[in-house]
């Protein structure tokens, strides 16, 4: 009896060593991303982008071995908190990135408050409030939120294409009300109107009647929408014969909607949009990414290009695995050394130059882009303008800004002034 | 056997109050061997309820005058455009046409063998990828239909004899295994095609708008009436799955085989004793029925788009349907079908943020109310 139980003392020691000599090597990073339901295309090309950064540092980190695992989630918020859930407290994964969409986001955000001892780091995500609003300690995000990049576009639509009155239509949730917000603010202080505003779940997928609602007496319609939603759009709104001058939402002009097959798509040529990456950007750097990027996967398994989705996970991916070269992969007390290496990091990302504000939100470099069809008959985004150094509050004051509110369905109201 | 005893007692409780009633209802009756069938439920229903027919007589004039006249200004102030009201309600009745045949096939098999079959969903999705693969590699749309009927309808034949026939009667059992199936068919689908978005694309001859009979307003300046530009693709739609909506009653009301069916739907245990091979129907139903859903594939496919979530999509939209319409009823079906599409669209039309809300009232009231659905049986 006594003989069983030491060796069986022995055998639990040998475990616990063999178990802290691994922890000592391999780090454990989980990944959050939509690959279920509506995004399932966009959290893929975002896995690719983790993937990338993770194969260009030769999946090691501060002389640690990371170990991968994915937790799956469908843009909804509890998806999200129970694939986080899964990652922290069963895998006892150290660092988190993710997640993709924007309400899962704010989720995350609040999840990560009751887990001090591991650092998040945004994929992609983009509503404002989950950097503007209480924001957490030990979550950072190094994409811009859906408002900053629609930084420019009002401008744009105003000065360049001489639009005066829009109507917009989007999914109804946190990062279409962000976008629209920025797109409000550009365009109402110029002396734009914004007729009519119509939202739509997230998920519809027969918008013919919408379609036909949408009104004629403006001069274009923005549309912010993305994934399977944005295609059906566009699909029926071929069936339907629409004629409409458009105007598109970041994600609508991603290429996760100009790869699918198909005519419907051809309707978005010509049309502006806004977002932090355009196809055709002609820096070296940029370049080089959609090149690492291509030479990466085989030519089925991708997209013709990057989507930002992409984008977004290998610059949170690529931020850590610097920072955690800085700090030798030392993450003891509480991953202090770390996370003050990723509050003061000056990314040196493909889409610009990105470093994080007071609430650890990006500051980075926005793309004004029309969609144009290329010499092989596919679709690409060309940069038309840039805007540097695109703050959370979009260059107004902070009181101002604070002053808006948190974007909603009819907030903010269209005027020509926001201070 | 049961209309006959409901109709004696019906008959019954009229002779005690008035006889000279009754005996036109023998007379009837009488006639009723003689003259088809369908008239009878209508004028049944005339005479039981004369307050819901008037109901039903002028609600009909209106939506006819809404349809057919050009609104005058007043109206056009309270509803908003004529346009956007027809299109809402023709929008309604085709996307009710495409429900009709995923929820079709689910509640002929519910009806049958009371197996509420969870995996439906992903026999839809199934049969959208085969279509989307025939079309892609042959350029025949139309060829899409058979094929993903038979293939998906083989398949349904494998689940019938391996899977529910090993536990028929174990509904607990059946609805878990189903639940499973799903899950597994759905990663299976997602490794095979990818998260992509993909559309079946229809002929060049089905694509773009047509004009219509429907008059939508007159221009201010010339006095023209304009016509409403509707989708020839969803017309051709809601045709095809009319035709099939007919045809499904067509056989179950008149045919050796639809007998046997609606027998099995009565009474399985009297009919497999009258000697009939039951287990022979039941893999008929079942390939049927899973070879709609994936036609349904296809035809959903071609006017909305293919990704994995749809199945969960349809699946849910067919339970709403057949909880809506009556568990087992085909007519119920194709009602409920049409009222979910309709309420969905002019949702998504006139309270787009709540349009969801909309399509599941009708389903609480349908269950506060009338729990067998509208067509269902008690």
């Amino acid at each position: 009896m006594k003989a069983k139980s030491i060796q069986l003392a022995a055998a639990a020691a040998a475990i616990a060593a063999a178990g802290a000599a691994v922890e000592a090597e391999t780090l454990k990073v989980g990944a959050l991303a939509t690959l279920e339901g509506t995004y399932t295309s966009l959290g893929e090309d975002g896995m690719r982008g983790l993937r990338l950064a993770l194969s260009q540092a030769s999946n090691m980190a501060g002389g640690r071995e990371i170990e991968l695992i994915v937790g799956p989630t469908d843009a909804t918020p509890d998806s999200a908190v129970r694939a986080a859930r899964k990652l922290v407290e069963q895998d006892g994964v150290e660092l988190v990135i993710g997640p993709l969409s924007g309400s899962e986001g704010i989720a995350i955000r609040d999840y990560s408050k009751t887990q001090p001892h591991v650092t998040f780091i945004n994929g992609i995500s983009g509503a404002q409030e989950t950097t503007y609003v209480t924001p957490s300690e030990n979550f950072f995000r190094f994409n811009m939120d859906g408002a900053q990049w629609s930084a420019g576009l009002g401008e744009y639509i105003y000065d360049e294409k001489g639009y005066r009155v829009i109507a917009t239509i989007g999914e109804d949730y946190s990062f279409v009300y962000t976008q629209v917000l920025g797109l409000v603010l550009g365009f109402c202080q110029l002396g734009g109107e914004v007729a009519e505003r119509l939202w739509v779940p997230l998920g519809t997928k027969d918008f013919s009647s919408i379609i036909a609602a949408l009104p004629d007496d403006v001069d274009a319609i923005y549309l912010g929408l993305g994934g399977g939603d944005a295609v059906n759009f566009l699909n029926q709104y071929q069936q339907a014969g629409g004629e409409a001058n458009l105007i598109g939402g970041t994600i609508m002009v991603d290429p996760t909607v100009l790869s699918t097959e198909g005519t419907a798509k051809n309707a978005l040529i010509g049309v502006p949009s806004s977002g932090p990456q355009a196809d055709t950007w002609d820096d070296p750097d940029w370049r080089a990414y959609v090149q690492a990027y291509i030479d990466e996967f085989p030519p089925d398994q991708r997209f013709p290009s990057p989507s930002l989705l992409a984008t977004g996970y290998y610059n949170a991916t690529t931020a850590a695995v610097s920072c955690l070269n800085e700090v030798g992969g030392d993450l003891s007390d509480g991953h202090a050394a770390f996370r003050s290496c990723l509050s003061d990091l000056v990314l040196d990302a493909p889409n610009g130059s990105i470093h994080l504000d007071h609430n650890r939100q990006a500051i980075g470099t926005n793309f004004i882009m029309e969609t144009v069809q290329l010499d092989d008959g596919s679709l690409a985004n060309e940069m038309v303008g840039m805007i540097e150094n695109v703050n959370q509050t979009l260059g107004l004051d902070p009181d101002a800004f604070a002053k808006i509110g948190a974007p909603g369905r009819e907030n903010p109201a269209c005027t020509t002034s926001y201070e | 056997m049961r209309t006959g005893a409901r109709r004696t007692r019906y008959e019954r409780g009229k002779f005690d109050v008035d006889g000279r009633k009754s005996d036109r209802r023998i007379a009837t009756s009488i006639g009723e061997a003689v003259a088809p069938a369908e008239n009878r439920p209508l004028r049944r229903f005339a005479e039981n309820h004369p307050w819901w027919l008037a109901a039903i007589a002028i609600s009909t004039a209106i939506l006819l005058y809404l349809i057919f006249a050009i609104w005058p200004a007043w109206l056009v102030q309270i509803i908003g455009k004529k346009k956007v009201f027809l299109n809402a309600l023709f929008n309604g009745i085709t996307l009710g046409g495409l429900y009709f045949l995923v929820a079709s096939g689910f509640t002929l098999i519910f009806g049958l063998m009371r197996n509420v079959n969870l995996a439906h969903g992903s026999l839809y999705l199934l049969g959208a990828y085969i279509g989307y693969m025939v079309a892609g590699w042959t350029g025949y749309w139309l060829l899409a239909f058979p094929v993903a009927f038979i293939l998906v309808g083989l398949l349904g034949i494998l689940l019938q004899v391996f899977v529910f026939r090993r536990m028929e009667r174990q509904d607990l059992r059946q609805t878990l295994v189903t639940i499973g199936i799903s899950i597994v068919l759905a990663d299976i689908m997602l490794w095979v095609f990818g998260g992509d978005f993909l559309n079946i694309i229809p002929p060049s001859w089905l694509s773009g708008p047509m004009e219509t009979i429907f008059v939508t307003g007159v221009k201010r300046s010339s006095g023209d009436l304009i016509y409403l530009k509707y989708p020839l693709v969803r017309i051709v739609i809601f045709l095809a799955s009319v035709a099939i909506g007919v045809g499904m009653w067509t056989l179950l009301n008149k045919t050796r085989v639809g007998m046997l069916i609606r027998a099995g739907v009565d009474d399985r245990e009297m009919l497999s004793a009258t000697g009939a091979r039951i287990q022979l129907v039941f893999v008929g139903v079942f390939a049927f029925g899973a070879g709609l859903a994936g036609i349904a594939g296809v035809v959903g496919g071609t006017f909305q788009s293919i990704a994995p979530g749809e199945d969960v999509r349809f699946l849910l939209a067919s339970l709403v349907v057949v909880i809506v319409g009556g568990m087992g009823s085909i007519t119920g079906a194709a009602l409920g079908a049409v009222l979910i599409g309709i309420s969905e669209q002019f949702g998504s039309v006139y309270f787009p943020t709540y349009s969801v809300v909309v399509t599941f009232m009708i389903m609480v009231l349908v269950l506060a109310f009338r729990p067998q659905g509208l067509l269902g049986r008690s």
